[in-house]
This record gives structure tokens, sequence and C-alpha cells, in this order.
């Protein structure tokens, strides 16, 4: 990470806590960005995660108010972080297993209930911290640690499920595009409304190496032809075509 | 220590009140700021209460969408500097156990009103029962202390609400106000004082928010906007919050402080009440609203010659063995009246020696009459 963003880092923590190839670095650096682009104030600001990779994004790491919770509860104990004390800015950060799968029923919640937070998901599609294991978010057929032939199942399109549920601002990033992540985010954090951020991050050491990545490099390539532009609406999407954008206009 | 008298903000004097009503109105004396909650009989009035009053009163309320979220946005609201409740009955208590666990390791003050109704399971969700007194305590896993106190009176659901503030933020638990469907919806006169002593989070910056050189100490709490960069956990971590979830030394350190912080207060925190308890040969120990008809039982034992007296525990945990083993040496027998099959009976035979101890439980649904407990009483005697 550029130099320029250790002011927001606790001197205390000198290596990143992810593996090779890991795209939640990148995920840390654009969000660290959009806050010193915004000029977010750090200790108005506190940073809520629940349990995974992602939630390591801002726990320990930024020199701010951090709430590393329980897993799946992150945006339950964000609302009382907000609902209490309203001059504070509220940022979740966590992972697709943590806010979709055991947290699902707050984040619609939430969503619905329109507090000012911002969640901002890390969608690497599996369960990264627990060894690799399917996550409601892993498309169909692919492999993981308890589908090895396969995911038998639909996932949940976050952006369509939290759209659905009610929240003002949505959009979908991805670290292979980071200019761009960094817009959304910057837009999300000035919301005064609930705002969501789906954001493609790929997790080499689970998931590429059971779907048969050569490298963390073609991971990145791949996602970088899903998350291609579709602006022409007369083209049908690739299959697995995750579009980059925001979705809070109909 | 930061103790202090204040106006009580709730109408002083003689007045008719619901317990769940009392419970309400002594959260807003404690100076509760924020109440999350989830609708469950026979706990609801007091959310109800909380969602007309609290706001009015400059605090914030939030209908969660289950007891896992609430007691989760109500340990959030804590670290905001807010002095923060939830209420429910058994089936939220279950669901809220990880959380209660969180709020215990990470030392945030927490109060749960919890009108026990009759359980397991959804069981008779408008009937009277006391089955939580050891879910209370070890619902969750691992090790860790709490504080619960056991109102019988609407009287005492005002006035130990605020007593379960009080010890959470001084001791940085969770406590319980461990009510019951019978005493929750009580309507009986109440003397509501005209002050209240309410007490003050500690807070001195720059010390470390998570221990203390002392085994049994209590650290400085900080809150979100201090400037102190919080880092709060549910991982096992150092006195500035950092994890450290491989050295032994640590997680060792920090289980056996958090349980220390509690248990080497005891003789602070621990309350009961002694009727006849001088010259008593038979003791009953009850609480709750149990200890009513407990308290009618020995007035017509002592009428009918039977040196009887009775032990209401105020304080159910920290459970105050001393206190049992104490008044076992004076007894012939102990009699333990429960709205359970015998919860509390096991810690009276934990601790009271060679003295008997007969247990009396009943789980329909109904409160224990004088009658039965007089019966035993005089089996007994």
């Amino acid at each position: 990470m550029a130099r320029s963003m250790e002011k927001y880092l606790r001197p205390e923590v000198v290596t990143t806590p992810f593996c090779p190839g890991c795209g939640h670095g990148v995920l840390m650096g654009s969000l660290l960005r959009a806050i010193d682009q915004l000029g977010v104030d750090m200790d108005q600001t506190v940073f809520v995660s629940g349990i995974g990779c992602a939630a390591w994004i801002p726990s320990p790491n930024f020199a701010a108010d951090t709430l590393h919770t329980l897993h799946g509860r992150a945006v339950a104990f964000a609302s009382g972080v907000k609902k209490a004390n309203p001059d504070l800015k509220v940022i979740v950060v966590s992972g697709d297993g943590d806010l979709a799968s055991i947290g699902g029923n707050h984040l619609i919640h939430a969503a619905r209930r329109n507090l000012d937070l911002t969640v901002i998901c890390a969608n690497n599609m599996i369960y990264g911290m627990t060894g690799g294991q399917m996550a409601p978010t892993t498309p169909q057929g692919h492999l993981t640690a308890t589908s090895v032939k396969g995911n038998p199942y639909r996932p949940f399109d976050l952006v369509k499920l939290v759209k659905g549920a009610g929240a003002p601002y949505v959009a979908r990033g991805a670290v292979v595009r980071p200019y761009e992540l960094i817009g959304y985010l910057k837009k999300a954090i000035t919301s005064t409304d609930f705002s969501f951020v789906e954001v493609m991050s790929p997790c080499p050491t689970q998931y590429g190496r059971r779907n048969k990545y050569d490298s963390p490099g073609a991971m990145y390539d791949r996602l970088g032809e899903l998350c291609g532009s579709f602006s022409d609406a007369s083209c049908p999407l690739p299959e697995g075509a995750l579009p980059l954008g925001e979705f809070n206009h109909d | 220590m930061p103790l202090s008298k204040v106006s009580n903000p709730v109408q002083a004097g003689r007045r008719y009140l619901s317990g769940n009503d009392a419970a309400a109105e002594g959260a807003i004396a404690a100076g509760c700021r924020f109440y999350g909650g989830y609708p469950i009989t026979p706990s609801s009035e007091i959310m109800e209460y909380m969602s007309r009053e609290l706001e009015e009163r400059g605090g914030a309320f939030l209908q969660m969408e289950d007891e896992i979220a609430s007691i989760s946005a109500v340990v959030g609201a804590s670290w905001t500097g807010a002095k923060a409740m939830t209420a429910t009955s058994g089936p939220g208590v279950s669901l809220m156990q990880e959380c209660l666990g969180y709020a215990a390791f990470t030392e945030t003050p927490v109060v749960v009103v919890d009108v026990q109704r009759a359980g397991p399971c959804t069981g008779q969700a408008t009937k009277v029962g006391s089955g939580d007194i050891m879910a209370v305590k070890w619902g969750s896993h691992g090790d860790y202390q709490v504080v619960a106190l056991s109102p019988w009176s609407v009287q005492e659901m005002f006035s130990l609400t605020i007593e379960a503030f009080n010890l959470s933020e001084r001791l940085r638990v969770p406590a319980f106000l461990l009510a019951e469907e019978a005493t929750g919806h009580l309507r009986e006169r109440v003397d509501m004082p005209e002050t209240v002593e309410i007490y003050t989070r500690d807070y001195e910056p720059g010390q470390p928010p998570f221990g203390a050189d002392d085994p049994a100490g209590i650290p400085s709490m900080p809150s979100f906007g201090d400037g102190e960069k919080l880092l709060v956990t549910g991982s096992t971590h150092d006195q500035w919050g950092f994890r450290k979830t491989e050295g032994p030394a640590f997680h060792d350190a920090l289980v056996r402080r958090l349980s220390q912080k509690v248990l080497s207060r005891k003789n602070e925190i621990c309350r009961h009440d002694g009727y006849h308890l001088d010259d008593a040969e038979l003791v009953v120990v009850a609480y709750g609203f149990t200890a009513r008809s407990a308290l009618s039982a020995v007035r017509a034992a002592r009428s009918a010659g039977i040196k009887a007296g009775l032990l209401r525990l105020i304080t159910i945990w920290p459970f105050d063995n001393e206190l049992i083993s104490r008044v076992a040496e004076g007894a012939k027998g102990f009699l333990v009246p429960e709205m359970n099959l015998g919860q509390v009976d096991g810690l009276v035979r934990a601790y009271a020696g060679a003295t008997p101890v007969r247990s009396l439980t009943q789980v329909n649904g109904s409160t224990i009459s004088p009658a039965g407990i007089l019966a035993a009483l005089k089996e007994m005697s």
C-alpha cells in the first residue's frame, strides 16, 4: 500500500493478514483512498466487522474505533452504534458469508430500516477463513470444500437482494477496477442513507485452487472478463457475469 | 466510586404500577439511553413503555428483527457511552446467549430484563416459570460471570433494575433482572423515591480499556468517538484490544480476570433478606415471586409453633455460597421452593454442609402457593 495511506493504519500493525493474491488488500487500499479523498474524520468513525477474512480489513488495521463483532452480527451491532450516537460515521466491512448467510436477516432489515450505515461486502464467493466451504454467493457448479461435485444451488445476487430490501444506494465494484470502486465507496460513505457496496475480491487460496485457476493472476483476468462493460443491452450477458455499477436507480 | 444521587426522573410518590412498567421506569431512572428489543410475551410491556418514553427523554429506541440483533445493537450502543438494555423472556434469552458471552468477554455493560415464562421451548408463553436461573449464568460457551437479581415485588422491579444498571456499569458485565411473569404482570403499590443513586461509567483517558495489572481489576471504559481508537473484539485480546489468539498466557489471564473481577467483589454485590432467621430451625430459601408465598408460609408455620425462617435471595448471580454455609450452621433443614425442577436447590445443596435440603418444585405454569410450602414445612418439622 502506498506510504501516503499509512497514516490511517495503526503503527503496531506491520504485516497484512491476507494470503498472497487475496483481493482484500486492494479493497483495504481503495477504502482508505476513499476516506482520504473525502477527508473523513477517523476519530468520529466506527468500523464494524463480523467474522472472517474481510472482517480483518478494519480490525485491527485501521487507526479508528473498531468493533470486531460476532459472526453475522456486524450490521446489528452497527445499528445500535448509529442509533445511539448519530454523530458517528459507521462503516461495516465484512464478507459475503458473514453478511449474506448468517447475517442475511440483519442485512435486509437494516436496508429496510434505512439507518445511515455504509455496508461494504467483500465477496470472495467462498468461506475463506474456515477452509473454503460453500457460501451463499458461490456460483452454481463451482467447487468448494463442501461441494466437491459442484455447488448444486443458486447463489444470491447481493445487489438485487439489498436493493429489493429497500437500500437507497447499492453498487457493485471489483478489486480489478479500483478507481471505479473508490468512486462507489465515496458515494456510499457520503450518503446519509443506508448504502451497500458489494466488492468482488478473489480468494486464490481457497477458491482459485479448487476451481482450477493456474495462478492468482488468472483469477484476476477472469474476474476482469466477468466484470466487463455490458452497456449494450441487446447483447446477452455472459454466464457468470458480474455487472459493475450503481444500481440505485430503476 | 462514581455513585451519585440524582433526582428521580419518573413521577415520585405513591403509585400503582405493573411490574413491567416499573422495570421500564427503573431503567429510565438509572439513566438508560438505548433500548433495542424484539417483542416477546410476557416482557413486551417494557419495550412498549420504552418505545413511548425513551426518545422523549433524549434516548434512542430500536425495534430489531430478532433477539440476536437486539442484544447486538445493545452492545454496540453501549460502546457509544449510552447505558443500554433489552427485555425478553426465555426463548429470547436462548437466542441472545452468544452475544451475552461477547458482552462478558469484551466487558460491555448491558442490562437484560428476563421476564421468565414457563419453559423449556415455547412452553406456556403467558404462564409463569423460573427456569432461566442456570441459563443466564451458563448459557454462553466458556467461563464468564454475570450479575442476576431477583425481584419479588413491583417495588423491586423498579429498584433492582436501577441496581442492575449500576452493577453492570461498575463491573462491566452483563446484568440480568431475573423477573418472572407473575411479577412482571403484577400490579401493586409502589413508593417511588424522590431521588435515586446511579453509577456513572469510569473513564480515564489514555488508560488501557481491556485490562489492568490487578488480576481482578476492572479497566476504564472509553466510548466510540473519544479519540481512543478503540479495538473491541470478541477474540482473545491484550489490554489494548489487539487480538492475541495464540499466546496461552493471554487467554488464561483474561478469562481468570473476567471471573475474578466479579467473584472477588461478592461481598459488595450480593444482597439478601432474612425473616425470622435468628432462631429458625427450618429455613426456606426462596427468591422472586416464590419468596412472597414463602414468607406467608413461614408466618403461618410460626403461628403453628414451627421455628421456620425465610432466607430471600435478592442476588442470584454471583451466588452467595458463604451465606448458605453460614445459615446452614444454625439450621436443621433447608426447604427450597422453586418454579423449576430445582435449579437453586442444587446450589444450596452444594454449600449446605450436613444440613438436609428438601426441594419443592412446581412447573405447572402457576405460582407456588403458601399452602404448599407450609405443608412441606410441617412434614419437615
